[in-house]
């Protein structure tokens, strides 16, 4: 292995052209292929947003059918949580994780191609599946982006098993992606860089990876099943056969919930390298930091059936479920804590990253106690499957983990291209984004304790004002990122020139790369203290 | 932080100005029966436990973000560490926990007792309809029928502009599931197709209907009323569109409306051994067209490209009545065509079958008697 990169060393061209990005073996190269393919995703997925919330603006059909309406919203589902979330946090990942720990580069280089290059595949087949049915060719998966059982199996359109092979592919790029940053991160640590003083963002992505592992063939597991149910005849979710629904619910969830910690703890680790740089303060708890991500991933296998609470479980279950998840609130907090430690007594500026860091830290929290309240379980019966689930996932997400993406871009952008970007510009992006995501999703609080389900195209009137009111509040969103486009974009042109710390608070062995970086970052591994 | 602030002031409106702008709901309402009441107290404690927190949080933040600004000259202080409140701020949240865990447990064990009821009443979920069976258990009643919404005309792009919207707009359904006051009603629930989600907000019960499963819980209604709600389960196309009406009645009233559906059950039953006219047929047939086949097939018979067929102008539509009566009554495996032998009576099966043939420029010009159907069973 160390003989291949050393051979690497000595010449330091640049591929060129297509085959550049084609065949790139380069984690700086895969990492902005990543986050441009997350980016592309977040248009693609808004704009699906954006076919909803213009359906929901008042009640009545006026846009779409309520068939479409369903591939609307499994589809926007589906991209932004494999499509946006998972492949921008690889793209971090891929950029950092190597600049960050002292090494050249990725430890397995050409699979990193390879669990790159699935995604375009992967998504062009689900996004296919939604142009046939546009043009009349039967329907795009419409059975949300949880495709329960039998729904999806004996109920599901044709484009069902297209589906499953799609994430067949998105799985198969997770799990690659997350090998590869395991053996980076086992491996191609400088000398001196012990466990316990790796950057929180390696922590945080060196755990996520191991739930990665774990979960990802779950998942290829139960669409497997999916796939033998619908065309080989066996029974697996089929009662009619001796099969059990629920059963793919379980299945279901036991990937899904961890899923979720796989979408927030990459969050976690960019907003711990964020708030100690503006606060000019080391971070507050570091090994707590690092115990409360393991045991957030830990108690993440043992909560899956909250989301289960009105399938009938025996209520020993339901306790069991309950207490388990109540438990996950207390690493979490220990998280919120220690950010707010962090900047107690900092000496604090806030620019855009910070800016977004702390909207992340304000709002990820009302996605937690949200979170708290839902595993109540008597109280989730009335929380279950309305707008509060959708408001709840919404901040930890969208003003969560997609928050602190844009924050760690904001952060690392000039470290990438060399320039800073338009700090005005992107202040302004901040606030449009920050107070419209409220008027989006803080009203669905509202109208789903009010009783209004999820998943539907047509409301009654007394949900009238709030939908009205999220509406707005969407499109302001939406078109406020493309500000933000136009702000990475002109940060790559040009612009003043990074340093190589870029922020005056800046600490680890990145920022003592210039800005840009060298094509292979670290040559001669530095050495760590 | 403006943003919080915002934040913040919109949670407190919960709690002050719910009731004050009329109109719409921002909170969970209390409900009638004891589930719906203890999901609501519940509900009320741990909010207010988060909004404590939360303000205690938010506040050191933003008084951090106020102060500890290097504008304001704020020099870094060097304390990375303090073992004493790590443990205070494990400690007490697991003891906050413990004191919601109590009564979330109390309230929980309540409503999975079913024991000791008065009635039982199955509930069966259908794309998208709800059937309601009173021929289970102690008390049965020899009584059952199906829910349907009774706007029809909302599923559709082109007809929803013109349905009329008020209150209960989406929350009508032509037959309602009764039941009486003040008795413990134990609920089945099963499905015939998808998982569907029977849920009354203001009877705090929410439960997924399962193909080939039982789902059992309880209520007892104190008071007569009107109570709605909706499947809350993704179950398709039209999962938008089934909504629950439950209504409770006086003793007296609820006997009433058992003798009413027992004599409707013997009209229907005399009804399907005379012959009917065509225009009989046809008039019937548009609105049992209208509650069981336009969710799918769509008002005007041209069903919805791609997903569901058409029925004008078809092949089975126009062409062999036997191998119409074949395909309504039995379904087609494997597709979204249900079976109605089991779903609708013979009287409704045969003006249906008729009304296909009939409408939209159909020209089969025949006619099916329900002696046809009994027939083809
Ligand atoms: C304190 C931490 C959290 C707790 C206690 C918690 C609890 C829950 C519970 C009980 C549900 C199920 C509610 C229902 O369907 O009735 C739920 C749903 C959900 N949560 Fe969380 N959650 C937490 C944090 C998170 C985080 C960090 C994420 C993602 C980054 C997340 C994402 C989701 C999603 C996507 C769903 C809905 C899935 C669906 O049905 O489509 N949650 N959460
Ligand atoms: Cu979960
Ligand atoms: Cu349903």
């Amino acid at each position: 292995m160390s003989a291949v990169i050393e051979a690497h060393d000595h010449h330091d061209h640049k591929p060129t052209g297509i085959g550049r990005w084609l065949f790139s073996t380069n984690h700086k190269d895969i990492g902005t292929m990543y986050l441009w393919f997350s980016f592309i995703m977040f248009f693609i997925g808004g704009a699906m947003a954006l076919v909803i919330r213009a359906e929901l603006f008042q009640p009545g059909l006026q846009f779409v059918e309520p068939e479409f309406f369903n591939q609307m919203t499994t589809l926007h589902g589906l991209i932004m949580v494999f499509g946006v979330i998972m492949p921008g946090f690889v793209g971090l990942a891929n950029w950092m994780v190597p600049m960050m720990i002292g090494a050249p580069d990725m430890a397995l280089p050409r699979m990193n191609n390879w669990s790159f290059w699935l995604l375009p595949g992967a998504f062009g087949i689900l996004i296919a599946s939604l142009v046939m049915s546009m043009m009349g060719m039967g329907s795009a998966p419409n059975f949300g982006w949880t495709f329960y059982a039998p729904l999806s199996t004996t109920y599901g359109p044709d484009s069902t098993d297209y589906f499953i092979f799609s994430v067949h592919m998105m799985g198969l790029s997770s799990i690659m992606g997350a090998i590869n940053i395991i053996a980076t991160i086992m491996n191609l640590r400088a000398p001196g860089m012990t466990y316990m003083k790796m950057p929180i963002f390696v922590w945080t992505w060196f755990i996520t990876a191991y739930l990665l592992i774990a979960v990802m063939p779950v998942l290829a597991g139960v669409v497997t099943m999916m796939l033998t149910d619908r065309n080989f005849g066996t029974s697996f979710f089929d009662a009619a056969g001796g099969g059990d629904p629920v059963l793919f619910q379980h299945i279901f969830w036991f990937f899904g919930h961890p899923e979720v910690y796989i979408m927030i703890l990459p969050a976690f680790g960019v907003i711990s390298q964020i708030v100690p740089t503006f606060a000019r303060k080391k971070i507050f708890g570091y090994s707590s930091m690092v115990y409360a991500t393991a045991s957030i991933a830990f108690l993440s296998f043992i909560v899956w059936a909250h989301h289960m609470f009105t399938t009938g479980m025996p209520v020993e279950a339901e306790l069991f479920f309950m207490y388990a998840t109540m438990l996950i609130a207390i690493p979490t907090g220990v998280k919120v804590f220690n950010w707010v430690s962090t900047m107690w007594r900092g000496s604090m500026t806030f620019e855009t990253p910070m800016l977004f860091a702390i909207a992340f830290i304000f709002l990820f929290t009302i996605g937690g106690f949200t979170g708290l309240m839902m595993c109540i379980t008597p109280a989730d019966f009335q929380y279950h499957d309305t707008y509060f689930i959708v408001a709840h996932f919404h901040y930890v997400l969208a003003t969560g983990a997609a928050f602190s993406i844009m924050a760690a871009v904001y952060f690392w952008l000039p470290k990438w291209t060399g320039n800073m970007y338009d700090e005005t510009l992107g202040k302004i992006h901040f606030w449009l984004t920050t107070i419209s995501a409220n008027v989006l999703f803080f009203p669905m609080h509202f109208v789903g304790l009010a009783g209004m389900p999820r998943r539907i195209p047509d409301y009654s009137l007394q949900f009238a004002e709030f939908n009205q009111m999220a509406s707005v509040g969407a499109f302001i969103f939406g078109f406020s990122q493309l500000i933000f486009l136009y702000v990475v974009i002109k940060c790559i042109r040009g612009g003043e020139k990074a340093t190589e710390q870029v922020w005056e608070g800046a600490d680890g062995l990145e920022w003592t790369l210039p800005s840009p970086p060298p094509f292979h970052s670290f040559t001669t591994p530095p050495q760590v203290k | 932080m403006r943003a919080a602030i915002r934040v913040a002031s919109l949670l407190s409106l919960i709690f002050t100005s719910g009731q004050a702008l009329a109109g719409y709901q921002m909170n969970l309402s209390p409900g009638v029966t004891t589930f719906s009441q203890g999901a609501y107290e519940i509900h009320t404690l741990v909010l207010w436990i988060c909004v404590v927190i939360g303000t205690v949080v938010f506040g050191a933040m933003i008084y951090s973000i106020i102060t500890h600004r290097k504008s304001k000259g704020a020099v870094a202080a060097t304390f990375d560490d303090n073992t004493t409140i790590e443990i205070v701020w494990t400690v007490v949240p697991f003891i906050i926990l413990i004191a919601m865990a109590i009564p979330a447990t109390r309230v929980l064990l309540a409503m999975e007792d079913v024991s000791n009821s008065d009635m039982s009443i199955k509930i069966t979920g259908y794309q998208w309809k709800w059937h309601y069976d009173y021929n289970v258990g102690e008390k049965a009643e020899d009584i059952s029928f199906f829910s349907n919404i009774s706007t029809p005309d909302a599923r559709s792009l082109a007809t929803s502009m013109n349905v009329v919207k008020d209150e209960n707009y989406l929350l009508d359904v032509d037959n309602r599931m009764v039941v009486p006051v003040n008795k413990k009603v134990r609920l089945l629930f099963t499905s015939s197709d998808v998982i569907h989600a029977w849920w009354v907000p203001a009877f705090g019960v929410k439960k997924d209907t399962i193909p080939g499963f039982i789902n059992e819980s309880w209520i007892n209604v104190p008071e007569p009323g009107v109570y709605r709600g909706k499947c809350a389960e993704l179950c398709g196309t039209n999962h938008g569109f089934m909504p629950v009406v439950v209504e409770a009645k006086s003793e007296e009233d609820y006997a009433a409306w058992v003798a009413s559906q027992k004599t409707a059950a013997a009209d229907v039953a005399a009804s399907a051994n005379k012959t009917w006219t065509k225009d009989e047929l046809m008039a019937k047939g548009k609105t049992a067209y209208a509650t069981n086949c336009a969710a799918c097939h769509q008002a005007n018979g041209e069903g919805l490209a791609g997903v569901f067929p058409g029925l004008k102008g078809s092949a089975i539509a126009i062409g062999d009545i036997a191998r119409h009566i074949d395909v309504v009554i039995h379904g087609v495996s494997g597709t979204a065509m249900a079976a109605y032998a089991g779903q609708m009576n013979d009287v409704d099966l045969a003006a249906v079958i008729t009304y296909e043939r009939n409408a939209w420029g159909n020209n089969a010009g025949d006619m099916v008697q329900p002696s046809d159907i009994k027939a083809a069973r």
